[in-house]
């Protein structure tokens, strides 16, 4: 049989066909779409009713709030009037302010090795971490996906990316990726598929996992594969899912791949992001005195159970400094409540920290607490984009848990390690 | 029909397809500005059946439909590229704007008359009497194209089905 990867396999099988080579057109079938409240109902809704169409398998379809959840402007009050409204008129499953889509979706138990999925959302790779092949698409894609159960795809070749070795203390998933920006550049991934390999890799956790995922959307790239192991089976099993039938999900040792990149995981050092591109990374050492005046612990990759843990590694027994404004926006209600019953919380809160809803918050530049004037931040999020989380003015620097919560303490850009090496932790 | 070539460098993003501070004034407001950081006279004087002619990593940038929707509004014939940004090339064959790629498009002059023949795959250079070849589209995306974009192409499906459940 020839050798394929496991992004030719997965669409092969959604595909119906037993093989497929990259390059090659095919439609394939939907085994799922997450639809989230910016992108979702009051964006397809119209397009459906033009179509006169109904949703090809409300069974197949899931709605997550997020974007605009609390909910703390008429604008996004009315968002979530309207994205509620309709999970009942189409009786789709729905979580409501339970936190980010990327993070609730695999939470809830609805992804599962080897399925193919489409998301309305760009960091939709998320799902790749349990080896699904999962990819954004806009809103006039997304309708004809929930009419018809179909898209169309051009089947992607893999770019392998190999971590060798293992991630020193206090450095992690997110430092992975910024170095990994900087390396290859935000159009790395080609729109191709790009799938983590090696020791590293292999020794993450599922949420450390779904970071790497998750910004493969930085790279550019279409999916972000890690193929499925015991870590993710056993993960999907205690959120009461079932990893199914994973273990030939694999790229084969032969298959052609389109390139390959090798990085030493041990020489990582925790990366800073300059702004205002992920690309822009740096070992956060090299960045100067960079003073901040807000540190942010939130998002899809940044705020999940594992980022509060590390955040509070860092400012247990100690507090942010005088006039920095730590906020953490814990990327699910049920991280929180983990974070909670850990004494997490009660860590952050005693460094100063304030407590945002579970959602996305100033990442996607809504709400209260968007960055004003010329403010600098350093942030936990994915983008760091001219204006994405406030004004045009304001300075965003990205970095890890660990990182943000250090530099937090020392009011400017600071390498977590030599906090780490004083707790002794 | 035929119209003239406009030609592009690299890496053309989605900012200057449809540039952020024009995104909310519709379609007409932000076609008028398409493309005006590249070369100013684009906008203002391209004219329906004229083609795009770019290099590498056309449409690169934001996952914004209005960048492929500002060139089918200007009536622009189609692009072809050597490559496009995955999200791009996608949301314009959605809205039914074609995009081809090509191995070589050396040698075509900016300014010169061209006739883009999707279904025969290939760009006429009527005053050379020279037809470059471009990368056939698979018939699956050939269809939407020609059925203008994956809306037109959904309701006439939609239709066909409905007849065939009548009769
Ligand atoms: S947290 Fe940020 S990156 Fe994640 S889905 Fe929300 S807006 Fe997007």
């Amino acid at each position: 049989m020839m050798a394929t990867t496991l992004a030719q396999k997965i669409i092969a099988r959604a595909a119906g066909r037993e093989t497929v080579k990259p390059g090659e057109v095919v439609t394939a079938a939907v085994d799922l779409a997450m639809i989230h409240d910016s992108g979702g109902p009051r964006r397809v809704e119209p397009i459906l009713k033009d179509l006169g169409a109904g949703l090809f398998d409300r069974d197949k379809v899931v709605l997550i709030s997020d974007h605009y959840v609390p909910g703390d402007t008429d604008e996004g009050a009315r968002i979530l009037a309207l994205t509620r409204q309709w999970a009942k008129d189409r009786g789709v499953a729905f979580h409501d302010g339970q936190g980010i889509c990327h993070v609730v979706l695999p939470e809830k138990g609805h992804l599962k090795p080897g399925m193919f999925v489409v998301g309305g959302d760009s960091h939709s790779p998320t799902g790749g971490a349990f080896g699904a092949y999962m990819f954004g698409v806009g809103a006039t894609e997304m309708a004809g996906v929930l009419a018809t159960g179909e898209i169309w795809i051009r089947v992607p070749g893999t770019i392998l990316l190999e971590w060798t070795g293992r991630l020193g203390a206090g450095v992690t998933a997110k430092d992975m990726m910024l170095a990994t920006c900087a390396r290859l550049g935000m159009d790395g991934g080609q729109y191709q598929a790009v799938e983590y390999a090696g020791e590293a890799v292999r020794a993450l956790s599922m949420q450390e996992r779904m970071t790497l995922s998750n910004m493969a959307a930085e790279l550019g790239a279409q999916a972000g594969l890690i193929a499925p192991d015991e870590t993710t089976a056993q993960w999907l099993a205690g959120v009461g899912g079932d990893a199914g039938d994973w273990r030939g999900l694999v790229t084969d040792r032969d298959a052609p791949l389109l390139a390959q990149h090798v990085f030493d995981a041990s020489a990582l050092q925790p990366q800073a992001a300059a702004p205002h591109s992920p690309a822009n990374a740096a070992p956060v050492g090299d960045a100067g005195r960079v003073a901040v005046d807000v540190a942010y612990i939130g998002a899809c990759t940044g705020a999940k159970h594992e980022d509060l843990r590390a955040a509070a590694a860092i400012l247990k027994g100690r507090t942010a400094a005088p006039g920095v404004e730590l906020l953490v926006a814990p990327a699910s209600k049920t991280d929180q409540d983990r974070a909670e019953a850990e004494g997490i919380m009660a860590v952050l809160e005693a460094a100063g920290a304030r407590v945002l809803p579970n959602a996305c918050g100033i990442c996607a530049g809504y709400g209260a607490h968007r960055l004003g004037e010329d403010v600098t931040c350093i942030s936990s999020t994915a983008r760091n984009f001219k204006g994405r989380m406030g004004a045009a003015s304001s300075k965003v620097w990205l970095a890890s848990p660990y990182t943000v919560a250090a530099s937090a303490v020392a009011g400017h850009l600071a390498d977590p390690r030599d906090m780490l090496a004083e707790t002794g932790a | 029909m035929t119209g003239r070539v406009f030609l592009f460098g690299d890496d053309i993003d989605t900012d200057q397809l449809a540039p952020g501070q024009y995104m909310s004034g519709g379609i007409e407001a932000l076609a008028a500005h398409c493309l005006e950081g590249a070369r100013a006279d684009f906008p203002v004087s391209v004219k329906p059946g004229d083609v795009v002619v770019a290099g590498r990593n056309f449409g690169m940038g934001s996952s914004r439909e209005q960048a492929a929707e500002a060139l089918k509004h200007l009536g622009v014939a189609g692009v072809v590229a050597v490559s496009f940004a995955g999200i791009f090339y996608r949301n314009a064959i959605n809205l039914g704007l074609p995009v081809m790629t090509a191995p070589d498009l050396a040698g075509i002059e900016d300014g010169e008359a061209a006739t883009l023949d999707v279904d025969a795959g290939v760009l006429r250079l009527p005053d050379r009497a020279r037809a470059v070849p471009l990368d056939p589209l698979p018939d699956n995306l050939k269809t939407l194209l020609a059925d203008g974009g994956l809306v037109p192409h959904l309701k006439k499906r939609f239709a066909a089905e409905k007849e065939d459940n009548r009769s």
